[in-house]
């Protein structure tokens, strides 16, 4: 009986990690190639994007939020730097202005939600167009291209066998590990989206705390949009188009509850894999996109359906 | 009618109902009394279906049941009435009492029937109420009496009653009482769970008290008196709830001068060191607004607080923090604890600041500190990792209280200190109280509570209508002038009603 729950508890808190083992076992049996080296730094390589802005949008859920402007930031960031370095910026001084760009877009998000007491989803969808209309407006519609390549080392290089943009989101994932468990911040973050009045009836200044979170989700698109834009040497005014999703996706696919207050980050890796896993999956197996787009939904209610169960299990218990 | 034999059910490390058996009789309003964790809302949840015992039988009418399904009860005739209730907010009184069962003629609702349906049965149990109004726009009182409506509607065999009257007030509950009478005349038996005595003495037919998850005593109501029903839901004697204390109150260390906004009418008053006042008044005569307003959480139009003799400034809760005041407010779980966080976490939160070096945790201070704190409170918990919501409200408010006395304040605000909590945790938050102040700390203590008021306070301040209707010194101490002042019953017996 104690072994049973023990499992069962293990099942309900860890059930995603056992999903992701089950689709690679799957691929991997399907596939001779999904194991080899090679394949796998190409999965990592590919979420990277995604996974560098799921670390902001963790932030942002647990507080309760949700921020659908990503995508979009991830469209500036790849038009803006590839402006400046076309005016005849350095690479690093235009990645830099265009993060502290980014930041400010985010944060702007934050004094829409805090000051105007618009609800993140209406706030960000309403930023989401708007900021899209923009890196349009930078790029003259067009791709940006012809800039000096020293920025591809970012996008393309490695760190002896591992792409660079993989080291980027470990880093970040660090760092946001590090942050939401080990830092005061971390914690009113959790606080305000487990109750929000109660964590202001305590003295913590709960605006500032939700600044923050947008203003970090907002740099890390910045960061990703940078990656992107490194990756292709062209800056595009539709990089990022629907990133919002794939990204939310794999946060709550990695448990994180969308009313806020509960997640652990590190489920919000395997999150991030499971997308990528089934999207490369998918391709070596010859499936075709609309299936793949079928697949990801129905793989989107069954993640989430399974750890509701057995939480709702967990609780009848 | 009714039948339980040997209900057992177990949680990992608690035992919440041990062999547990019960009998409910036709047309009886029976009462079951005990302690918070004593096992009452787990029976309630077997009833309701909500959760399967471990082992045990239920028999209805001599017909054993098997494994009880929410649905199951419903169809049984079991309707529970929690205190969340379960109405839809935008709907009317009659769309909420036919929900699901409205009647229809050719596949619409029809509702000129339903509410003749409705007013019908309004008028068959006493109750004036207009079937068209929409719930969100009742009192809390009359959602109630819907909820009741509904299940005689349903034709309900039995009706659970949750802590009804916890959110009534005095007049609401005499109707609420009136309308459990008439219910019971239609043979309907009445489990009723209450942690007031006074009431289950006034409309219930017998009592049985459980402790520990062990029924200890059914009785007839005219065979037991209130000492009894304590000294069975705590296991010993309980002479003097109130601990004795000489107080001396100081000097003036709070003073509050003309606050006013929507709620509050310009009020005034001091607080001394070493004092308990208490907040005595009727719900909505503005004391939670009150104290809201001093600690920051809600903006003032007009006033100002003098801190010894200096004015401050209280714009918001850091201010107040910063000061030395703490609030444990009155709807604990909205307000006042972090549910989803643990112990630990809870009791930490406001000090995160002193226990972190450069925005980084000290954990091990954290748990040191917090260890320190929950043990001299009591807190009963296998571990300070335990979440906040697996404790009973006893523990719960402790946990808050904890948490204010880790930011070393020197005034609480403590807005119904013991609402929703046993007679074993409210004696011993009415000792950390009297220590609290006898360590030269003031405490203002909102209660609706007469007993409680008259027993702990140094001063008593009632409140009526967003003002203050009189203070009593210690030796003026009365339940009837207290109930006087906040009723503005003048003292010839004549009502008088300032502002409408």
């Amino acid at each position: 009986m104690a072994a049973d729950s023990f499992a069962r508890r293990l099942l309900g808190k860890y059930g995603i990690i056992l999903v992701l083992v089950v689709l690679c076992v799957l691929f991997g049996a399907l596939s001779p190639v999904f194991f080899s080296t090679e394949n796998i730094i190409n999965i990592f390589r590919q979420v990277a994007v995604v996974g560098i802005v799921a670390v902001g949008m963790t932030f942002v859920i647990l507080t309760g939020g949700i921020d659908l402007s990503v995508g979009s930031i991830i469209g500036i960031a790849s038009v803006f730097t590839a402006q400046l370095m076309l005016g005849g910026m350095s690479a690093f001084w235009a990645v830099l202005l265009t993060l502290a760009i980014c930041s400010l877009f985010g944060l702007l998000n934050g004094v829409i939600v805090n000051q105007l007491f618009i609800p993140p989803l209406v706030a960000t969808l309403a930023t989401m167009t708007a900021l899209r209309g923009i890196a349009f407006i930078i790029s003259g519609g067009l791709p940006v291209f012809g800039f000096s390549n020293t920025i591809s080392a970012l996008g393309q290089g490695y760190l002896w066998l591992i792409p660079i943009p993989v080291i980027i989101m470990a880093l970040t994932f660090a760092a946001g590990f590090l942050s939401l468990n080990s830092t005061r911040f971390g914690r009113y973050v959790y606080g305000v989206g487990g109750n929000e009045e109660a964590t202001r009836l305590s003295g913590i200044s709960v605006k500032r705390i939700k600044f923050s979170v947008y203003t970090i989700s907002g740099f890390l698109s910045g960061l990703a949009g940078v990656v992107l834009l490194s990756r292709i040497n062209s800056g595009q005014p539709k990089a990022g188009q629907g990133y919002e999703m794939d990204v939310i996706t794999a946060v709550v696919i990695g448990g994180v509850s969308i009313s806020g207050g509960e997640g652990n980050i590190v489920l919000v890796i395997a999150g991030v894999l499971i997308m990528g896993v089934l999207s490369n999956g998918m391709i070596l197996l010859n499936i075709d996109e609309y299936v793949q787009w079928v697949v990801k939904g129905f793989v989107l209610v069954a993640a989430v359906g399974f750890d509701r169960v057995s939480q709702r299990r967990k609780l009848s218990a | 009618m009714l039948e339980l034999r040997g209900i057992t059910k177990t949680y990992p490390g608690v035992t919440a109902l041990d062999a547990v058996s019960l009998d409910f009789s036709k047309g009886e309003v029976h009462a079951i009394a005990g302690e918070n964790g004593a096992g009452k809302s787990t029976l309630i949840k077997i009833l309701s279906g909500a959760i399967v015992p471990d082992a045990g039988i239920v028999r209805l009418d001599g017909l054993e049941l098997g494994r009880v399904t929410p649905r199951e009860a419903i169809r049984l005739g079991i309707s529970t009435i929690y205190q969340e209730f379960n109405l839809v907010p935008s709907l009317s009184v009659a769309e909420n009492i036919f929900f699901g069962l409205e009647p229809m003629r050719r596949g619409f609702v029809d509702k000129k029937r339903m509410h003749r349906m409705a007013s019908r049965l309004c008028e068959d149990m006493g109750v004036e109420l207009d079937t068209h109004a929409r719930i969100k726009d009742l009192g809390v009182a009359y959602q109630q009496i819907v909820e009741i409506l509904k299940a005689v509607s349903r034709d309900a065999r039995i009706l659970i009653m949750d802590e009804p009257t916890a959110p009534l007030t005095t007049k609401e509950i005499d109707v609420l009482f009136e309308i459990v009478d008439k219910v019971r005349e239609k043979s309907v038996t009445i489990i009723y769970i209450s942690h007031r005595l006074e009431e289950i003495f006034r409309i219930c037919d017998r009592v049985s008290v459980l402790r520990d998850g062990r029924n200890v005593a059914t009785k007839d109501i005219s065979e037991t008196n209130q000492q009894e029903l304590v000294s069975f839901m705590v296991g010993r004697k309980l002479d003097e709830i109130y601990p004795s204390r000489n107080s001396s109150p100081g000097e003036e260390v709070l003073r509050v001068e003309g606050f006013r906004n929507g709620k509050l009418k310009g009020l005034s008053f001091g607080l001394r060191r070493g004092e308990i006042l208490g907040i005595g008044g009727l719900v909505g005569a503005g004391r939670t607004e009150l104290a809201r307003a001093l600690f920051g959480a809600d903006p003032l139009v007009e006033g100002r607080i003098l801190f010894l003799g200096r004015p401050i400034e209280i714009k918001k809760p850091q201010d107040a923090i910063r000061q030395g005041i703490g609030l444990l407010p009155e709807d604990r779980k909205q307000q006042g604890i972090l549910l989803g966080m643990s112990i630990k976490e809870n009791i930490s939160f406001p000090i995160l600041k002193d226990l972190s070096r450069l925005g980084f945790l000290r954990k091990k201070r954290e748990k040191a500190l917090c260890g320190e704190l929950s043990g001299a409170l009591n807190v009963k918990t296998p571990s300070l990792d335990q979440k906040v919501k697996n404790l009973s409200g006893g523990n719960q408010q402790k946990v808050v209280l904890a948490k204010w006395l880790g930011t070393k304040c020197d005034i609480l605000i403590f807005d119904e200190p013991t609402r929703g909590i046993d007679v074993g945790a409210k004696q011993e938050i009415y000792s950390l109280l009297t220590k609290f102040a006898d360590e030269g700390k003031s405490v203002i203590m909102i209660s609706s509570e007469m007993p409680e008021l008259i027993g702990m306070s140094d001063r008593i301040l009632v409140m009526r209508n967003g003002s203050i209707a009189g203070v009593l010194e210690k030796d003026e101490f009365s339940q009837e002038r207290t109930l006087m002042l906040a009723s503005g019953i003048s003292e010839g017996g004549e009502a008088f009603d300032g502002s409408r």
